[in-house]
């Protein structure tokens, strides 16, 4: 029992790393990499996904509290959006006098 | 949705060059095939440190030793990028190396090639990772998207990885008559393992086609091989160092090089284990993830003592 707790302990967890690359611009989801915490999940992702000073933010998620929507529903879950074309600014037809719109 | 439109679906998002994700449905073959293509390229990274790394120490100067040791550096990230994107596909990162280190999973047969002179430096950054990036270039666009993504950022860091080679042959062979001759050397000695980085011929690769048909390999063996000829025969003239083949020859009808016969009967027993280095490399590989376990388990140790601690310290305020 205590060696399956020490085998399972030293597995470290998966987390998500997702970096912010210039102030200014959204974080992206660089990949992924094991570390035995938070801190040392980022610590890891400066030295894995940064080499090239590609980073002013980093944010590490461990992989298990990612949620994310199930592709083969996309149909029904993205339906709705579809037939709404009046979202699109190409619906609509302006005079062309009509400036900066 | 069926099995059977499940795979119909997936069939239009490979003739579509739609990309799959994880969360796709893919066919088990195709799951199969990729953790084992994927998973042994990053083993090849992580092996492939060792040969360069056996260098580090003996780099002629501060800006040769700087520069070998970044790009050793990036072969262990892009080692993990590769294991990143195969843990995607439903295999643990211990089992990969379970696979590695039990002799169950491969390498390329490059690695198991040891590293005589400094020499051998520039040849490898030169051939090997020439090699690497002509059959890694097509993979950024490779069908499932966790591995194209992963090429597209190993193929930005891969250049100035040819480049230090091409530079340190450069050196050499415009040097003195002992460094020309330690180049040449090297030259001969990395020429024929590194064209058969490409794989066996492509009547002798019965996978290529089906690979080719789910987009996960978009060049055929002998295609890649002989592009990397033609273009490493211009590059060698440049260093005025002679080609390691006396077949080579230039064919005007065909517009490519011809070159001489590869020999297979090496190939096979390298990739069988039998290569000049496969048991030391093995070796040195186990050896690092044994004596390595009292570092993995003190960081969980002392991640949970941090985590006890921050706890007392949220009790207490």
């Amino acid at each position: 029992m205590a060696q399956q707790e020490i085998t399972k302990k030293s597995e470290w967890p998966l987390w998500e790393v997702f970096i912010r690359s210039k102030a200014g611009l959204d974080h992206k989801h660089a990949g992924s990499l094991h570390a035995a915490d938070a801190q040392m999940a980022i610590e890891n992702a400066r030295d894995v996904y940064t080499r090239r000073m590609e980073g002013v933010s980093i944010w590490v998620v461990e992989s298990k509290n990612i949620h994310a929507s199930d592709p083969s529903e996309a149909n029904s879950l993205y339906d709705p959006a579809n037939d709404k074309i009046y979202r699109h600014p190409t619906f609509y037809n302006l005079p062309d006098e009509v400036k900066y719109m | 949705m069926t099995v059977h439109s499940f795979q119909e679906h997936f069939d239009s998002l490979i003739d579509r060059e739609i990309s799959i994700e994880p969360k796709d449905w893919m066919p088990d073959d195709y799951r199969k095939t990729l953790i084992r293509q994927i998973s042994q390229h990053a083993h090849s990274e992580i092996v492939g440190m060792l040969p360069e790394g056996n260098w580090i120490t003996r780099a002629p100067s501060l800006r040769r030793k700087a520069v070998l040791l970044a790009k050793v550096q990036d072969e262990a990230g892009h080692g993990l990028y590769l294991y990143s994107a195969a843990e995607t596909l439903g295999i643990s990162r211990d089992e990969m190396y379970d696979q590695l280190h039990s002799g169950k999973a491969k390498y390329s047969s490059i690695f198991n090639y040891p590293t005589l002179t400094w020499a051998d430096m520039g040849a490898i950054g030169w051939l090997v990772d020439g090699a690497a990036i002509m059959n890694q270039v097509p993979l950024c666009r490779a069908s499932y998207g966790p591995y194209a993504r992963a090429m597209v950022r190993v193929c930005k860091e891969e250049s100035f990885h040819q480049r230090q080679g091409f530079e340190i042959m450069l050196t050499l062979a415009k040097g003195t008559e002992i460094q020309k001759k330690m180049a040449q050397d090297a030259f001969n000695r990395w020429w024929w393992p590194s064209l058969m980085m490409f794989g066996p011929p492509d009547a002798e690769s019965p996978n290529t086609a089906q690979s080719v048909r789910w987009r996960i390999k978009r060049l055929t063996n002998d295609e890649l091989r002989q592009k990397f000829v033609d273009v490493t025969v211009e590059q060698a003239k440049v260093l005025g160092l002679d080609m390691p083949d006396k077949d080579l020859k230039w064919n005007e009808e065909r517009g490519h090089y011809d070159f001489g016969a590869i020999d297979w009967e090496e190939f096979k027993n390298v990739v069988k284990g039998n290569g000049p280095c496969n048991k030391q490399r093995l070796e040195t590989r186990k050896q690092a993830w044994e004596e390595g376990k009292w570092v993995r388990d003190a960081a969980m140790a002392h991640a949970e003592k941090r985590n006890a601690r921050k706890k007392e310290a949220a009790k207490a305020a």
